[in-house]
């Protein structure tokens, strides 16, 4: 493989694919409709399906950032205490953080907004008073951090009913699931085009089998395995970059025609490209060019020097 | 130009078709080569230019042992050897003119349109330029593959019972214009079963030997015409 990239002539390929259809070297290889609609149609499909892989693998990408953006940033204070104590827990726990460095904002979590935690499991109109639920403080702390740990243990010696739950045991499997969900779509990525490039082989081979007077009359008068190759990969190099395209496409407005679901939220919110991300999408075509091309290539030298 | 030093040739699965040939075709000669169908005329002629590589001996055309050659090396010999078949093939979704120019298209080299006019007019194939092959009769092929043998200006023009599928008057027509090329400087080998072909070529005043295919072995058949 190495040796034949270094036998590519990239000015005349480069030519080859960016001249017109209409000079003799572009028509070596006859025109065969079906297979031309069905190479499009493929490399179009795998495109389209490279850029829902290609925003799952953002998506992800992004929320795996803001979790631990976000999770990393807030911690909170549980306060179980029996009645007559719980006030007093509270007061102390309060004053400890307000005296903590690396604290910027201490703030009880009002019942109102812990009925809206709670509703997900008992339903609307919890009656929180009813119920034996902790005070909840949320610690936001500023840049700077704070000392965890140190804060953990002057709250079990100043108030032993709170407990300092910094979310790292349930947050990092949140944030590693999306990390995965990352990889998975970047090697969803990888297998599409590896795939596109099987297809291409493929039907490149086809094509050669097809046109075997072709290559019987171009060895006849001189012609080179590599010039033969070349009639056949530029027409499939065009093909996979202008199907990829419009798959690319196609793509990218289903994608910005996604519903906008910010109030039902959860993750199909991010799934999509923001800003500069619109731009990552189109480079799918011009891989997809590349992936035909080197398929197309290998497919055609092998195919014709396993003929004498 | 071609130096044949105990050339054999057998196809897998066969016994040797060719054997222990010694022979050799200098340059701006002109030659026969009949024998039997089956004999091995066209292969030959297929180990002249390296369509087939000889099983035992040494074949040197151009000055190169071909069994050394490279893929690139084989088509490089290939654009210096014209081949006309009896059952000449083009790309029939091309036309005519750009069939017979598909020579210098795969070499990298530009047309000169008035020398491809003159070539189609040398041919006869003028009205012709823009047919699709499909279209063509048999002389006509012949000629249009001729000129494509030609158009590279090959030292060595081979042709395979080129007059097979030709009436009379359309053959004496291509061997005049093989005739017009060995005065040229062209070296021309015509694999043939047909006799009157070669005495007809007697009549036109060209230096020919006859070569025969006897016994796996290739004879120089008699004195020169």
């Amino acid at each position: 493989m190495r040796g034949d990239l270094r036998h590519v002539d990239w000015r005349s390929l480069w030519r080859g694919l960016i001249g017109r259809d209409g000079s003799v070297a572009g028509r070596i290889v006859p025109s065969t409709g079906f297979t031309a609609q069905l190479t499009l149609l493929t490399a179009g499909a795998m495109a389209f399906l490279a850029v829902f892989a290609l925003a799952l693998s953002f998506a992800t990408g992004r929320l795996a950032d803001r979790w631990s953006q976000s999770l990393a940033q807030t911690v909170t204070v549980r306060i179980s205490a029996p009645a007559d104590e719980i006030e007093s827990q509270t007061g102390i726990v309060m004053a400890i953080l307000k005296q903590t460095p690396g604290i910027a904002e201490a703030r009880m979590i009002p019942e109102e907004e812990v009925e809206q935690l709670l509703a997900p499991w008992f339903g609307p109109d919890v009656p929180v008073e009813a119920l034996p639920v902790p005070r909840l403080i949320e610690v936001t702390e500023s840049d700077d951090g704070f000392d965890a740990e140190g804060l953990s243990l002057r709250l079990t010696a100043e108030a032993p009913g709170a407990v300092l739950d910094d979310h790292t045991r349930w947050r990092q499997p949140l944030i590693s699931a999306a990390r995965r969900l990352r990889f998975l779509g970047l090697i969803s990525l990888a297998l599409i085009a590896g795939a596109g490039g099987a297809m291409m082989a493929l039907a490149a081979q086809s094509s050669l089998a097809a046109n075997g007077q072709v290559i019987r009359v171009l060895r006849l008068i001189g012609a080179r395995d590599v010039t033969i190759a070349q009639a056949f990969v530029r027409r499939f190099t065009r093909r996979a970059g202008a199907g990829a395209l419009g798959g690319t496409l196609l793509g990218m407005l289903a994608i910005a025609f996604l519903p906008n679901m910010e109030q039902a939220g959860g993750f199909l919110t991010g799934l999509g490209f923001q800003g500069w991300g619109w731009l990552w999408p189109l480079l799918i075509p011009i891989v997809a060019a590349g992936v035909g091309f080197f398929a197309t290539r290998w497919a055609a030298l092998r195919m014709l020097r396993a003929v004498p | 130009m071609i130096e044949m030093q105990d050339v054999s040739f057998g196809y897998r699965g066969g016994g040797a078709l060719l054997s222990n040939i010694t022979l050799s075709l200098p340059a701006g000669s002109f030659h026969f080569l009949t024998g039997p169908s089956g004999s091995g005329k066209t292969t030959f002629l297929r180990l002249c230019y390296a369509d087939l590589l000889p099983s035992g001996g040494h074949l040197t055309a151009f000055g190169h042992d071909v069994a050394n050659l490279s893929r690139d090396g084989i088509a490089m010999l290939r654009r210096k050897v014209g081949v006309l078949h009896q059952d000449a093939q083009f790309l029939d979704h091309l036309p005519v003119a750009e069939n017979i120019a598909l020579p210098l298209t795969v070499a990298g080299q530009p047309v000169d349109m008035k020398a491809l006019k003159d070539l189609l007019g040398w041919v006869a194939m003028t009205n012709h330029a823009r047919a699709l092959p499909p279209a063509l009769s048999g002389g006509e092929r012949q000629r249009a593959a001729l000129a494509r043998a030609v158009i590279m200006s090959p030292d060595f023009v081979l042709a395979d019972e080129p007059t097979g599928n030709l009436d009379w008057d359309m053959s004496m027509r291509l061997l005049q214009l093989l005739v017009e090329l060995n005065r040229s400087g062209k070296t021309i080998l015509i694999a043939t079963h047909d006799m009157d072909l070669i005495r007809a070529a007697r009549q036109m005043d060209v230096q020919a030997r006859v070569l025969r295919i006897s016994g796996r072995r290739v004879q120089l058949a008699g004195a020169d015409l």
